[in-house]
């Protein structure tokens, strides 16, 4: 069981995503935000659970709904809005965008725009570690319908083979897009990893205690030289697939009531209640929490749109290293 | 006469040849019970049933490799890519099996398949969802190639490319679907490997394709009414097939030639045409050549930065006044 300590810091971590993307949603609704903006809403006790288990050393690959990753994994705030915003005060300097944030000095190895991309990044990075013997962990995040592609089994089997220091974080979030996952995935995803003899757990990715508990085993089990491990984490994504889905979409692909549902589930409500039930905060703690994080959001929001746009020269700058073509 | 979106054109062009022919069947991700996420398949599924309309998993490999394995076996299916950029996570299929195995088997089996896609930039979409790739299909013997820029040709081209006996890559242009036009009543059907003139002038040819076409018809305006100069716009729709004798006979006449590409420079599909050009009447050339084109770089994120990159009505304005000198 994670200290009472352990459990405040998680809560106000998930707070923080929470507000953040509630920040993000209600400026791409005000035209600031450029691109495509995929929200974690609902899904937050998954990352802030399984970061929890990892240091700054230790490596994740994430996707386009890659926010609440970054921040999990200890990513600047003010950095990820400047970034979305596409200034060059961003952790990439407007470079990436939504879908590409990344801070290699946090471990953190890129979202993604490319569904099931960071799969083989994270065995390539435990592959790595592993070669170094230096004790790192890799988590590749990805989603229910990333286990429909390929590269999912190669990399099964690959890391499995190799006793490679990885472990598949699947947030099964019941959508695909616009797509019900239950209608385009056959049996259980679980079913895969085991079938290549890896230890699986399927984990309700609702309860942050659940999953840093699954992840704990399955983060020792690798440090340990055990090899792979599997999480699938049961979840639910509360936003639309992305920010600009309303005007997408004509009909709908889910009923207002199963929505509901889930926000009974909220993660971030139920960490509270148990906080409160076992005597760990109070309601001014929590009001002390709530203006931390929220203080932190109007820093972020402040500093992205104080910045200056991203910088043409870059644009060449970047290609090589230490050479303009 | 009825208006059209661009967007529309594809539901219009699919139907139009599903009606026609009941082996042609379509899948991809998200087209069916949403609509495509560019709302370009709308209304399919009502029409022609889930049996040949059908949403996929996200495995880009199995629906390339399904539409070629039925195909191959007497169907002509229409496979979606949702965006350009996926290519690569199916480039096997496409590149390897698609495009040479009628050849490999001395022509045993044919190919009447056509895979669609979403090209192009503009969007703020980032690197991974913004590349103008018809260079990469170009690039390989046994694919045919076609890039549309109005509504009718939509309707007319992917009606060739469905009754064409070899596969064709169709990209369209993302930043297209909104265009509307008047497309004429009852079946439109186009050929493929013909360009069109847009505009006639007799001071220089400008070739362009899909979303350039429109930009290079404003910039010729402006060419017109603010420099004097009258430039005949001509667009290739068809990459391959290419209609040669029509861009040599323009710049026969008007002596000079620009082309407008939204592909990174190098091994462009413009290089291409210079270099026919140069073959075949380089004698007839009043002044250099001039390549206007997305530098050599992926695309940034950034509003600004993506705007530089991608030629604008400005920079071919800019780039014309300066060769005609
Ligand atoms: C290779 C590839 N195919 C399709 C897409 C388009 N796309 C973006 S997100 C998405 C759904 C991803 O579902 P899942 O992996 O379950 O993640 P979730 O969005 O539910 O977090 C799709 C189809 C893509 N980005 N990359």
């Amino acid at each position: 069981m994670p200290t009472t300590e352990q459990l405040l810091s998680m809560y106000e971590r998930m707070l923080l995503i929470r507000r953040m993307e509630e920040r993000l949603s209600a400026d791409y609704a005000a035209g600031k935000l450029p691109g495509a903006v995929h929200l974690y809403i609902g899904q937050e006790a998954v990352a802030v659970g399984v970061c929890a288990q990892l240091t700054d050393r230790d490596w994740i690959t994430s996707t386009h709904r890659g926010h609440g990753h970054f921040l999990a994994k200890g990513g600047d705030p003010k950095a990820m809005m400047a970034e979305i915003w596409g200034k060059r005060t961003g952790i990439c300097r407007g470079m990436g965008g939504s879908m590409h944030v990344a801070d290699l000095s946090k471990g953190i190895l890129g979202a993604n725009g490319i569904v099931a991309g960071g799969i083989a990044i994270a065995t390539g990075a435990a592959f790595g570690a592993r070669l170094d013997g230096d004790g790192r962990v890799a988590v590749a995040f990805f989603g229910d319908g990333a286990a429909n592609q390929g590269v999912f089994m190669e990399t099964l089997n690959v890391s499995t083979l190799w006793g490679l220091p990885v472990v598949f974080l699947c947030e099964y979030n019941h959508f695909c897009e616009f797509t019900p996952s239950e209608t385009v995935t056959a049996g259980q995803i679980s079913d895969r990893a085991r079938a290549f003899g890896m230890p699986c757990a399927v984990v309700d990715g609702n309860d942050v205690v659940e999953v840093w508990r699954a992840a704990g085993e399955a983060v020792e089990r690798a440090r340990g030289g055990g090899g792979p491990s599997f999480i699938e984490a049961k979840t639910y994504r509360i936003q639309g697939h992305l920010e600009a889905e309303a005007v997408i979409l004509d009909g709908k692909y889910r009923e207002e009531a199963e929505i509901e549902e889930w926000r009974r589930r909220d993660p971030i409500d139920r960490l509270r209640e148990h906080l409160s039930a076992a005597g760990a905060c109070d309601d001014d703690g929590f009001a002390e929490i709530e203006s931390r994080v929220s203080g932190a959001v109007e820093e972020a929001a402040a500093f992205a749109a104080e910045g200056e746009p991203a910088d043409p020269e870059l644009a060449f700058d970047l290609m090589f290293v230490g050479q303009r073509p | 006469m009825a208006e059209l979106t661009y967007r529309g054109a594809v539901a219009h062009g699919i139907a139009q040849e599903m009606e026609r022919d009941d082996r042609v069947y379509f899948i991809g991700e998200d087209v069916a019970a949403a609509g495509g996420v560019f709302k370009t398949t709308g209304g399919l599924l009502e029409r022609f049933g889930p049996e040949r309309v059908r949403d996929t998993p996200i495995s880009e490999e199995a629906i390339v490799g399904l539409v070629m394995g039925a195909a191959m076996t007497g169907l002509r299916p229409i496979g979606e890519l949702m965006f350009s950029d996926f290519l690569a996570t199916c480039w096997d299929i496409v590149a390897n099996q698609i495009a040479k195995t009628r050849y490999m088997t001395d022509g045993q089996v044919e190919l009447p398949l056509v895979l669609r896609t979403a090209n192009g930039g503009g969007l703020r979409f980032g690197a991974q969802h913004s590349q103008s790739l018809e260079n990469w299909a170009m690039a390989i013997p046994g694919l045919k190639v076609v890039a549309p820029s109005t509504p009718t040709d939509v309707v007319g081209l992917l009606a060739a490319s469905v009754r064409d006996p070899d596969p064709v890559v169709f990209f369209e242009h993302k930043g297209l679907y909104a265009a509307k036009e008047d497309v004429p009543e009852g079946e439109i059907v186009d050929e493929l490997g013909t360009a069109k003139i847009r505009r006639e002038g007799d001071d220089l040819t400008i070739v362009a394709l899909a979303a350039m076409v429109p930009r290079a018809l404003e910039a010729a305006e402006l060419l017109a009414a603010e420099h004097g100069i009258s430039a005949t716009v001509i667009d290739v729709r068809s990459l391959v097939p290419l209609d040669t004798r029509t861009i040599l006979d323009s710049v026969r006449h008007t002596t000079r030639l620009a082309t407008v590409e939204e592909n990174p420079r190098l091994c462009g599909w413009g290089a291409e045409i210079v270099s026919i050009v140069a073959e075949e009447c380089i004698w007839s050339l009043d002044g250099p050549v001039v390549r206007i084109t997305t530098p050599h770089i992926p695309l940034p994120s950034a509003s600004a930065l993506e705007d530089l990159a991608i030629p604008s009505v400005n920079k071919i304005v800019e780039s014309v006044t300066k060769m005609m000198v």
